[in-house]
């Protein structure tokens, strides 16, 4: 481990002896204020010139009162935003440990190339022949998919990982339908994300709860005792939210089929197997791929994501429009029913053909990877998960901890017994050494988690910087030195923010404030 | 591999720490007869040269919009974005950030969603704003199961001008939901009595300004009568630069706005990603889907952001969840509320009336055409053609001539009969002489 040139702070020191300033800035920690604030109506960063007198052809519907919208030159446009974007943590800027969202390295090519005119200047109706090459890139991102997972068929036009689980339970749905075998329950584990129940639910589905064992896997008894003709489907995150493998989940699936009903795997933590295992192979019917996660992506701080849904021989003919289909003249669309090969679509999921810019992304990035970068990518991901959990195993309570994790390792609060601190507290106080927090809280199933998920993208370096803070925080706590989590973040652009306050009376927009009524004469 | 950095001897060293002897060994709850023992049958890794050749490759084989004259339109259009947009969204802390979860290290998320909130309800004419949905089409699906909740109806009426990809995403939510809904007819020329088509017991009615065809719709009589029978009136706008000229679906009666924002800030992308507006009034906000970015104030009393009612939300709530949807738009969002801020109001009312004034003169080189007809009274900067013949083979010769000539009705919606239409678009980035060069094409191609 390296701490050199750091300048050690002696524990315990926060100094308040400097001043505080008049503007509220702090060297480089600048305030900014609400567009509102400094932008004006009448201002405009973009030159264009009013065009010549024409008669409006509105139908009489012109708006009649301002919209109160504010504008900024841009060298004003330009600051506003840097100075918002300093206010934030991204991946370029430390380790982003966070639990089941992949938080690994965004490649810059893969910016460069979805910049390229000829996919982000392409409209989606233009005529097939001139968009050859954009169908092309989509051919080929579902053909690595494929042989990624030893599925039959990619629905490609799902949005983000909601929207896939959506268009996966819909595939499902609509087999279940043609097969005239209307079914009302859907299984979710209780470590799985919301986003499974809620989908289910959206459905019209009922969802039952499946208890995970003592190992924090799911027991293929507890499904089998659940199962029934009325079950639908069995919704899975394999590898689970608490980062291990459901090691029998070819006993569950064939269980599962054996019911008639079908197995849906939540894809969120592909990145621990790519190359690894296929999960075709495990008798997955349906699984969505975060693009955003296990092919690098950008998050965006909250999108745009993307999820594609991989979908079993059983499942392929449900697949949403559009669809590309390639013939002797080359790649067309399909994008209604009336064709052989649409004829059983679930329907459309979106206007057009999903996020044409993360797929150009997320080929860049298997290009780069190639078979042999992909597999070391997962493999480097577990062992550094692995890596943390061996290190930090003596001071934090990990549980589960008999099996190997796969690529984040869960840890739970037993350890802060009688510190009378919380995981939030420890959440806070790891702001202050310049780390994005675990995911806290989940999964449900262990008390006070802490889902830590390094990536592939950290050195060993960066990886032993991390544990030492947080072995250094372990025994602070232990030592009942709360004020340095009960206060954290001391260090941030805000420190605890009212969370309560905010939805008790939110305030969602911001709104003019009231003229100061002028002063008497 | 250059975006791995662990070298052998690390690993070699961690696998000492982890007690494993080999990394197949953290493997092993996988079971043994299904793990891959050979490499994926894929090609193996390639430098950051080859891979930009390779994507290079497949570039090209497309024609980019901006090197011919280009009027594609029907939910997505080309306009001019400034560099400063693409400059700022890249800028790392925005590019690479997760969802604001840990707000006092997300200010700049959180502010920027704060303001891009305000932005869309001013524009639209409400009182609240989301933090953005996928695209229109699904915040278009969003807003007809909010309607649901909020009147504890089932049936929404589709107005027969809203565009087709859209009624089609409200269809396959609502069918595999099992909730019906009614679909009118379209009406090329402009819509029948929408409000005397709203049933007593219809949850809302979704009607699109300007529609598919690019008419304008006076929203006022139909929210009157969706009001009066307890029904909500859903306004979707695909083409948000409309809104600078204009009157918002909010002021004339809108109960929900939804939108794609794609045309503000954001390239074509062909179809994706793109931004979805969500916008409704105050009193409705609990029953919104989608992130919501409110104001508070920090420990020290500073003002500060935070994502706020999440109780609606799938990872609280769960099954009793408003939406599954978990993420919103961010970089998008982004990109439009910068380019919105550069713009202002003075830009944006410029920006419509440029385009408003391109399309009539656009109108006016068509119509003067023999055999063609230009079908709307009113629009915005897109409108309906008729041809003689097949338009959808019209558009592919345009395309063979250099002219991305527009839309065929027909490719939207096969089974509707109007295959002799073509819907155009001209924006600001059109030229007098691309839409000289449309015309002189189209002539050359009429009987």
């Amino acid at each position: 481990m390296n701490r050199e040139g750091r300048g050690a702070t002696a524990p315990g020191a926060i100094s308040n002896s400097a001043p505080a300033t008049f503007t509220g800035n702090r060297a480089l920690d600048l305030e900014e204020g609400l567009l509102f604030e400094i932008g004006r109506t009448e201002v405009t960063g973009v030159d264009l010139d009013e065009p010549d007198a024409f008669a409006l052809r509105l139908g009489g519907l012109e708006r009649t009162a301002p919209l109160g919208l504010p504008g900024l030159s841009e060298p004003e446009a330009m600051r506003h935003y840097v100075r918002l974007s300093r206010m934030n943590y991204g991946i370029d800027s430390g380790l982003f440990p966070l639990g089941s969202c992949t938080m690994k390295h965004n490649p810059r090519l893969n910016e460069r190339m979805a910049r390229l005119s000829g996919f982000a200047d392409l409209h989606p109706l233009q005529p097939v022949s001139t968009v050859q090459g954009a169908l092309g890139l989509i051919d080929e991102l579902c053909r690595w998919l494929l042989e990624l997972t030893g599925m039959a068929a990619v629905a490609f036009t799902p949005k983000a990982g909601a929207h896939g689980e959506l268009c996966g339970m819909m595939a499902i749905k609509a087999a279940l339908a043609a097969r005239g075998d209307a079914r009302s329950v859907v299984l979710v584990p209780e470590s799985a994300h919301g986003t499974n129940p809620a989908t289910a639910a959206l459905l019209g589905y009922e969802v039952r709860s499946i208890p995970a064992r003592a190992d924090g896997t799911v027991d293929p008894e507890s499904v089998k005792a659940a199962l029934s003709p009325e079950v639908a489907a069995l919704m899975l995150t394999n590898p689970n939210t608490c980062g291990l493998f459901e090691r029998n989940v070819v006993e569950i699936a064939a269980a599962v089929h054996e019911a008639g009903a079908y197995f849906y795997a939540d894809g969120a933590n592909f990145n621990a197997i790519l190359g690894k295992v296929r999960i075709g192979d495990l008798g997955v019917d349906a699984m969505h791929i975060n693009l955003h996660k296990t092919f690098s992506t950008p998050h965006g701080g909250g999108g745009p994501g993307a999820g594609p849904v991989v979908l079993s021989p059983a499942l392929a003919p449900f697949a949403p429009l559009p669809a590309v289909v390639a013939d002797a003249d080359g790649l067309r669309l399909v994008e209604t029913t009336d064709a052989p090969e649409t004829a059983q679509a679930l329907g459309r999921m979106c206007a057009f053909h999903g996020q044409m810019g993360m797929f150009v992304r997320a080929l860049s990035w298997m290009l780069s990877h190639g078979a042999d970068g992909m597999r070391q990518a997962s493999e480097d991901a577990v062992l550094s998960a692995n890596y943390i959990r061996a290190s930090l195993m003596d001071l934090m309570s990990a549980p589960f901890a008999t099996r190997p994790a796969m690529h984040e390792a869960l840890f739970d609060d037993a350890w802060l017994e009688g510190t009378g601190l919380t995981t939030l507290d420890v959440a806070k106080a790891l702001i202050d050494e310049g780390y994005h927090p675990m995911t806290v809280y989940f999964p449900l199933v262990v008390h006070g988690a802490m889902l830590i998920e390094p990536t592939e993208s950290e050195s060993k370096a960066s990886l032993d910087l991390f544990i030492a803070a947080l072995r250094d925080l372990a025994l602070a706590a232990k030592a009942g030195d709360m004020a340095r989590f009960q206060g954290a973040p001391y260090y941030a652009p805000r420190r605890r923010l009212d969370e309560t306050r905010a939805a008790r009376a939110p305030v969602l927009r911001w709104t003019a404030p009231a003229p100061v009524p002028r002063a008497a004469e | 591999m250059r975006y791995l950095p662990l070298t052998p001897e690390d690993r070699a060293e961690m696998l000492a720490r982890v007690g494993a002897s080999a990394v197949d060994d953290l493997f092993a709850d996988i079971p043994a007869d299904k793990r891959l023992t050979d490499l994926p049958d894929l090609p193996l890794r390639k430098s950051e040269m080859a891979v930009e050749r390779t994507l290079a490759r497949l570039a090209a084989r497309n024609v980019p919009a901006g090197s011919v004259p280009f009027f594609v339109g029907a939910g997505a259009y080309r306009h001019h974005v400034p560099a400063t947009v693409d400059h700022l969204i890249q800028r790392s802390e925005f590019l690479t950030s997760y969802t604001p979860y840990q707000p006092e290290i997300a200010q700049g998320t959180l502010q920027y969603l704060f303001e891009f909130q305000t932005q869309v309800a001013e524009l639209t004419g409400m009182e609240v704003a989301n933090a953005s949905m996928y695209d229109g089409s699904t915040a278009a699906a969003e807003a007809v199961l909010m309607a649901h909740r909020l009147t504890r109806r089932d049936t929404a009426v589709l107005a027969g001008n809203l565009h087709p990809h859209y009624a089609e995403t409200i269809a396959t939510v609502c069918a595999h939901a099992g909730q019906p809904i009614r679909a009118l007819s379209p009406n090329p020329g402009g819509e029948d009595d929408l409000a005397a088509a709203i049933e007593a017991s219809a949850s809302c009615i979704v009607v699109q300004t300007p529609d598919v065809f690019g008419n304008l719709v006076d929203l006022r009589p139909i929210a009157e009568k969706a009001h009066a029978v307890g029904a909500l009136l859903i306004a979707v706008v695909t083409e948000a630069v409309a809104l600078g000229l204009v009157e918002p679906p909010g002021a004339q009666g809108a109960d929900i706005v939804v939108g794609e924002g794609q045309s503000i800030g954001n390239a074509l992308n062909f179809g994706g990603p793109y931004v979805g507006l969500f916008a409704t009034r105050q009193k409705f906000v609990r029953q919104m889907p989608g992130r919501l970015a409110g104001e508070t104030v920090d420990a020290e009393g500073r003002r500060g952001f935070v994502l706020t009612l999440s109780t609606r939300e799938q990872h609280i709530r769960r099954e009793k969840a408003t939406s599954n949807i978990c993420t919103n738009s961010g970089l998008c969002a982004l990109a439009f509320t910068i380019h919105l801020s550069l713009l202002g109001e003075a830009g944006l009312t410029r920006l419509a009336r440029i385009n408003h004034a391109a399309a009539c003169d656009f109108a006016d080189r068509l119509a003067a055409l023999d055999g063609v007809s230009v079908l709307n009274a009113c629009f915005f900067n897109e409108f309906t053609i008729r041809v003689p013949g097949d338009a959808a083979a019209l558009v592919e010769r345009l395309a063979q001539k250099g002219v991305l000539g527009g839309v065929p009705y027909s490719r939207l919606a096969p089974a509707a009969g109007f295959d002799d239409l073509i819907l155009v678009a001209a924006t600001e980035t059109t030229t007098p002489e691309d839409r000289a060069a449309y015309a002189a094409a189209l002539k050359e191609l009429l009987p």
